[in-house]
């Protein structure tokens, strides 16, 4: 536990640093709604991802979504309270390799993705906050619209998304539990393990080319 | 209900709580102690058992519906079973005190079983009348009963004790078990139980890639999604706690101060 003196240094840092870049920055909203639009057009209509090809699909989202979430925040959080026992070496394998399963994992979601129709709510926050939700509703037939909202904090580069909530399902909490449950049993390295075993057994030749 | 059947059934719970006992038993060194799910041991059996019913049944009869028939018409029948639940997710949403959406819901089966031929199109969504998503369990909540235990039902799957209550209510109070004829009864409950599972299978996909621990991953999914669902997309935000789902929130501001 750090002390209170620490943590209001830090959060001060991280104010002073989102403030210094707020000169041009693409709004939260804006932002989740331009990503979103760019990736379902090229979703319905790029014939090879149409054919199933899952490699495009993962290039897509590495190319267009990618840059705008902060994995070593969805990290941290996931990881809870045993992120501050882990060093900085494990810190990096781990976001790594959950940046891999969650990519994964994101590609199939979207190839799921059938010309359902988006719903971009307005951003209710002040043009001062650092911390904002964005609401998007996906719009289906026979079933209530599936709420997708994006946790978001303002950084030095622009708005990053630390958070995915769908359905009201948060990922981050929803692996803080699985997390917690692993490196209780096996320890920090033991999750690292295991991350990169399931990584490697979704895809046998990414877990390879990222090291 | 006839004796015989009765018997049928308790002969049939029996066989599957010894099954799940003796799972139990296996499955302890996986407990995990978590306070929100004291009969994990057990919950884990029963998980396996209906993974089990799900690969031999639901998943192959869920996959050849989705092979054979065309997905117009799979909307059709979608459309067609939410119309019917309408109408006790409007007797929901006025238990809970939310008069204009039970009239929302009770106005979408009036247009969507009338000018939506008997619900096969989902007009009234077009018209702006949201479709909603309500239970009795979701109403339990409303009314302030907690969670209670997970617990993992035989083929129905995730529950809680509040939630097992409201899905006994669902389904004595559910419209299709109202209509006439034990064949044409049976052949709807299969039809939508088949469409319900057509329409997870992605989603159960996706689970089996993004989990480390597929029970625990679909637990902490149910809580949260239920939780969600009782404020209507709208929960409060819970600022102590040192675990679970629902302190994420405050969590979130913690570590982000770290």
């Amino acid at each position: 536990m750090r002390s209170c003196v620490e943590r209001l240094l830090a959060a001060l840092a991280l104010a002073g640093l989102a403030s210094a870049g707020s000169a041009q920055v693409t709004a939260p909203d804006v932002l989740v709604r331009t990503v979103t639009l760019e990736v379902v057009g090229i979703l319905s209509t790029d014939k090879e991802i149409q054919a199933g090809g899952r490699r495009k699909v993962i290039e897509l989202i590495e190319a267009k979504v990618l840059p705008h979430f902060n994995f070593a925040t969805m990290t941290a959080l996931a990881m809870g309270q045993n992120w501050n026992r882990a060093t900085a070496e494990q810190k990096k394998k781990l976001t790594e390799e959950f940046r891999l399963l969650l990519v994964r994992t994101y590609a199939s979601a979207i190839m799921a993705y059938r010309d359902q129709k988006f719903e971009f709510r307005p951003l209710r926050a002040k043009a001062t906050d650092t911390d904002v939700t964005v609401h998007v509703r996906v719009l289906q037939t026979g079933a209530q619209s599936i709420a997708i909202d994006y946790g978001m904090e303002k950084t030095a580069s622009g708005w990053k998304a630390y958070d995915v909530m769908v359905g009201g399902v948060s990922l981050v909490a929803n692996y803080r539990t699985e997390f917690n449950n692993v490196v209780r049993e096996k320890g920090v390295d033991g999750l690292i393990k295991d991350l990169h075993a399931k990584n490697r057994a979704l895809d046998p030749g990414a877990a390879e080319r990222t090291k | 209900m006839k004796p015989t059947r009765h018997c049928g059934l308790i002969a049939r719970a029996r066989r599957l709580a010894a099954a799940a006992a003796l799972g139990a038993a296996a499955g302890c060194a996986t407990v995990n102690g978590d306070p929100r799910d004291p009969f994990e041991g057990f919950n884990r059996a029963v998980y396996t058992l209906n993974e089990g019913f799900d690969d031999v049944i639901g998943k192959p009869v869920a996959g050849g519906y989705r092979e054979i028939v065309p997905a117009p018409v799979r909307d059709w029948v979608r459309n067609f079973f939410a119309n019917i639940a309408d109408i006790f997710i409007g007797v929901n949403n006025l238990l809970q005190g939310k008069p204009v959406e039970a009239i929302q819901d009770w106005g979408r089966f009036a247009f969507n079983s009338t000018i939506g031929l008997f619900g096969i199109n989902d007009i009234a969504s077009d018209m702006e009348l949201e479709k909603h998503n309500e239970d009795f369990g979701q109403t339990f909540g409303r009314w302030g009963f907690g969670d209670g235990p997970y617990i993992v039902l035989p083929i129905l799957g995730s529950s809680t004790l509040r939630d097992t209550a409201g899905t006994v209510l669902d389904i004595i109070f559910d419209p299709v078990r109202q209509f006439k004829g034990k064949d044409a009864r049976y052949f709807l409950i299969g039809l939508r139980a088949t469409g319900q599972r057509a329409d997870l299978l992605a989603a159960s996909r996706i689970l089996e890639e993004a989990a480390l621990d597929k029970y625990v991953f679909q637990r902490d999914a149910y809580l949260q999604r239920r939780r969600s669902l009782i404020y209507d997309g709208e929960p409060p935000r819970e600022n102590h706690g040192s675990r679970g789902p629902a302190t994420a929130a405050s969590e979130i501001g913690d570590a982000k101060l770290r």
